[in-house]
């Protein structure tokens, strides 16, 4: 069943190959590979320490996480070369676990400034604070972003519903081909949890992919991905479709752990 | 120290000795600089973060004014009335409101007495040698009474400009503004200049009772220019003093803001901003003396700092003993964007009364990596998003401004300087 599903998608967005990954010289990556055609979501599931955040630090380029062996390509090219804010402008986006506090700095600013990033390099028009308030609206509302929070400063005071919600407006404003939800579902009670996952359900087109990353199986009855993978101690341990996430969420992550040791 | 000093003064300081209704303040003035000189220990100790053997290199030639200039662009969506003076003279004024009185201070003849008993009056020029230089040599400049009850729907904009051309020359203008009692108005004060050369400018403001005054000054002199300024305050009850410096410009800059608030229920605001770059010398000083009780002082300073410049903030806040329930607040903060910038922050309280509310404050600090990250993996190059992030802190200052169009203006003076002065490569570690 597996080779008929990856058979399906002629597209790849995403190829990682055997990427070793270390954080202030510990090795946390040893040899993840991974193929995201477009379409597809795919889900990351693992239990803490497993690597998962240092795979997001690889594939976003943080400069604290140091890959020291293969490699990347999206949408053909070559992602480990590339800066952050290139990475970002080519198509991949990042909704952060833990977004961060941007004090002074308004959402709407934020938001227009990366909107305007993308356009300066396609050669586009910049659009000024007042038509851009007009784009964003219909999105924020269906998100229940309200103006006022638009001119709050970027998750300062937010809860971390707000913080999530905020998160997935921005995916949905810059139309990113390849998103990676990072924890997406922490700290979500259930109506919030809803609202996100409709937002991000909104989201799915046969030229986008996502990658879904998070703790717990609750996360994939709203988000339904095509294929689950198990990462434990820097590896994927096992690929399957959804009904891996169950099996997970009753068997616990302890016997694909004791596998792997 | 004394010959530095001397060497400053101009050679048409015989002028203001002619004028009658100058004498005895002219007198006073040079007496002070001949006496106290660099020397006093109080004087010393204020001004020893500024170089004055930088000064040597200015000859005693009096300024003389030259071009009409005018108001950098930005100033035009601003619908306001504009005095000009441009090497240390008043040349130009539009035409103002009946309620409005403007004097300008070259004429030697006959001065009204609300000049005369209002001009020297907030400052002390034992203190301040600049000032007493200023004093011993304005040969222009402007002074302006608004009368009781005016308010004054259009901002005033005074243009300082400075042109040395192929000369070093050294300004001293001169400007003092009365609020008669309920009168309110905006004034925006603006430096620019080009050419090496010295704008020792003192402005002088009494604030009458239930007045209110937004003074809003920008300070973008040329960055071979040294710009020494005396801002002195004397506040009345109930009156509002919203004030506000930002400065990019001159190779040294010493700004100097000081008030009595000699009234109950004062609300005195000082903030500002300072944008240094290169070997930019950029300092603030400030004395805030609560000389009553129930007044409100709130100073907020935010600095920017990169390649060598540096930065100084020296800020006093004084409670007499009679001024019980003040409520004073001052903090100086610093962005320091590369390894070679240096900050002196000297914040000081001197509190007699025993019923106050007063704090002070100075940190220096460095761009966050984290908010950098976040901001590029929205896409935003690595250079604007320090600049957003700079701004942003900047920012919190200038939002202290009360009007919001001038705050705007000044937004905007911020940014230009961001996008202009901001690399993806600073790095406080020295990348």
């Amino acid at each position: 069943m597996l080779v008929d599903l990856i058979e399906e998608c002629n597209m790849t967005l995403l190829e990682i190959e055997n990427i070793h990954a270390e954080v202030d010289g510990r090795p946390i990556l040893r040899g993840i590979n991974l193929s995201i055609e477009a379409g597809r979501i795919h889900a990351i599931m693992g239990p803490n320490g497993s690597g998962k955040s240092t795979l997001t630090y690889v594939l976003t380029g943080r400069e604290s996480c140091k890959v020291t062996q293969g490699s990347i390509s999206f949408c053909g090219r070559d992602l480990l070369s590339m800066e952050p804010d290139e990475r970002a402008i080519a198509g991949l986006f990042l909704a952060m676990q833990y977004p961060v506090e941007l004090p002074g700095v308004s959402g709407l600013t934020f938001l227009r400034e990366a909107v305007n990033a993308r356009r300066k390099v396609a050669g586009e028009e910049l659009v000024d604070s007042m038509e851009f308030l007009k784009m964003v609206r219909s999105k924020a509302n269906s998100l229940g972003v309200s103006d006022e929070m638009l001119k709050r400063s970027v998750n300062v005071g937010f809860s971390g519903g707000e913080k999530k919600r905020n998160e997935i407006l921005q995916m949905a404003m810059l139309e990113p081909r390849f998103c990676i939800l990072d924890e997406t579902d922490s700290g979500l009670d259930i109506d919030a949890l809803k609202v996100v996952s409709d937002g991000v359900n909104s989201l799915r087109s046969s030229d986008r992919s996502m990658l879904v990353i998070t703790h717990y199986q609750r996360l994939l009855d709203y988000i339904e991905p095509d294929l689950v993978h198990v990462l434990a101690h820097g590896r994927i341990q096992k690929t399957g479709g959804k009904e891996l996430a169950l099996q997970l969420e009753q068997r616990g992550y302890i016997n694909f752990i004791e596998t792997a040791a | 120290m004394p010959s530095n000093k001397k060497h400053l003064l101009p050679n048409n300081i015989q002028e203001n000795s002619e004028a009658e209704w100058l004498g005895s303040l002219f007198r006073k003035a040079v007496e002070d600089i001949e006496r106290s000189g660099m020397q006093g220990t109080m004087l010393a100790e204020a001004w020893r973060f500024t170089d004055l053997n930088s000064f040597k290199v200015f000859e005693p030639i009096a300024a003389t004014n030259t071009a009409v200039v005018s108001c950098p662009k930005f100033f035009a969506e601003l619908d306001a009335v504009e005095l000009h003076i441009s090497n240390g003279a008043l040349i130009w004024k539009d035409t103002f409101p009946e309620y409005v009185d403007l004097f300008d201070l070259a004429d030697r003849k006959i001065a009204p007495s609300w000049l005369t008993e209002a001009l020297g009056s907030a400052i002390n020029t034992e203190m301040h040698p600049f000032a007493a230089i200023n004093t011993t040599a304005f040969s222009g400049g402007v002074a302006m009474r608004i009368r009781k009850d005016a308010v004054m729907k259009k901002p005033i904009i005074l243009l300082v400009d400075t042109q040395a051309n192929d000369k070093i020359i050294v300004a001293n203008p001169r400007v003092l503004v009365v609020l008669e009692e309920g009168a309110v108005v905006d004034l925006i004060e603006v430096h620019t200049g080009s050419g090496i050369y010295i704008n020792n400018v003192v402005t002088e403001l009494i604030i009458g009772k239930n007045a209110r005054i937004g003074h809003y000054k920008l300070q973008t002199e040329d960055t071979d220019a040294f710009h020494i300024a005396m801002n002195a305050a004397h506040c009345a009850a109930n009156s509002i003093y919203d004030n506000f410096a930002l400065s990019t410009g001159a190779k040294l800059s010493r700004n100097e803001i000081s008030a009595t608030l000699d009234g109950i229920h004062t609300k005195y605001s000082i903030n500002g901003s300072y944008l240094g770059c290169s070997d930019q010398h950029m300092e603030t000083v400030t004395f805030i003396d609560h000389a009553k009780p129930s007044c409100v002082s709130h100073e907020l300073y935010k600095g920017v700092l990169v390649n060598h410049a540096q930065g100084v903030f020296q800020g006093k806040i004084l409670v007499r003993k009679n001024a019980q329930k003040t409520n004073g607040y001052q903090m100086n903060r610093a962005l320091l964007l590369s390894k070679e910038v240096k900050i002196n922050s000297k914040p000081e309280l001197e509190i007699y009364a025993d019923d106050v509310m007063c704090s002070h404050g100075a940190t220096v600090g460095e761009l966050d990596e984290e908010q950098i990250f976040y901001l590029m993996a929205r896409g935003i190059s690595k250079k604007q998003a320090r600049a957003i992030l700079v701004s942003a802190y900047v920012e919190e200052a200038i939002n202290y401004i009360n009007n919001l169009l001038i705050r705007d203006l000044f937004t905007m003076v911020a940014s230009n300087w961001m996008q202009q002065n901001i690399t993806d490569t600073q790095d406080i570690n020295g990348s």
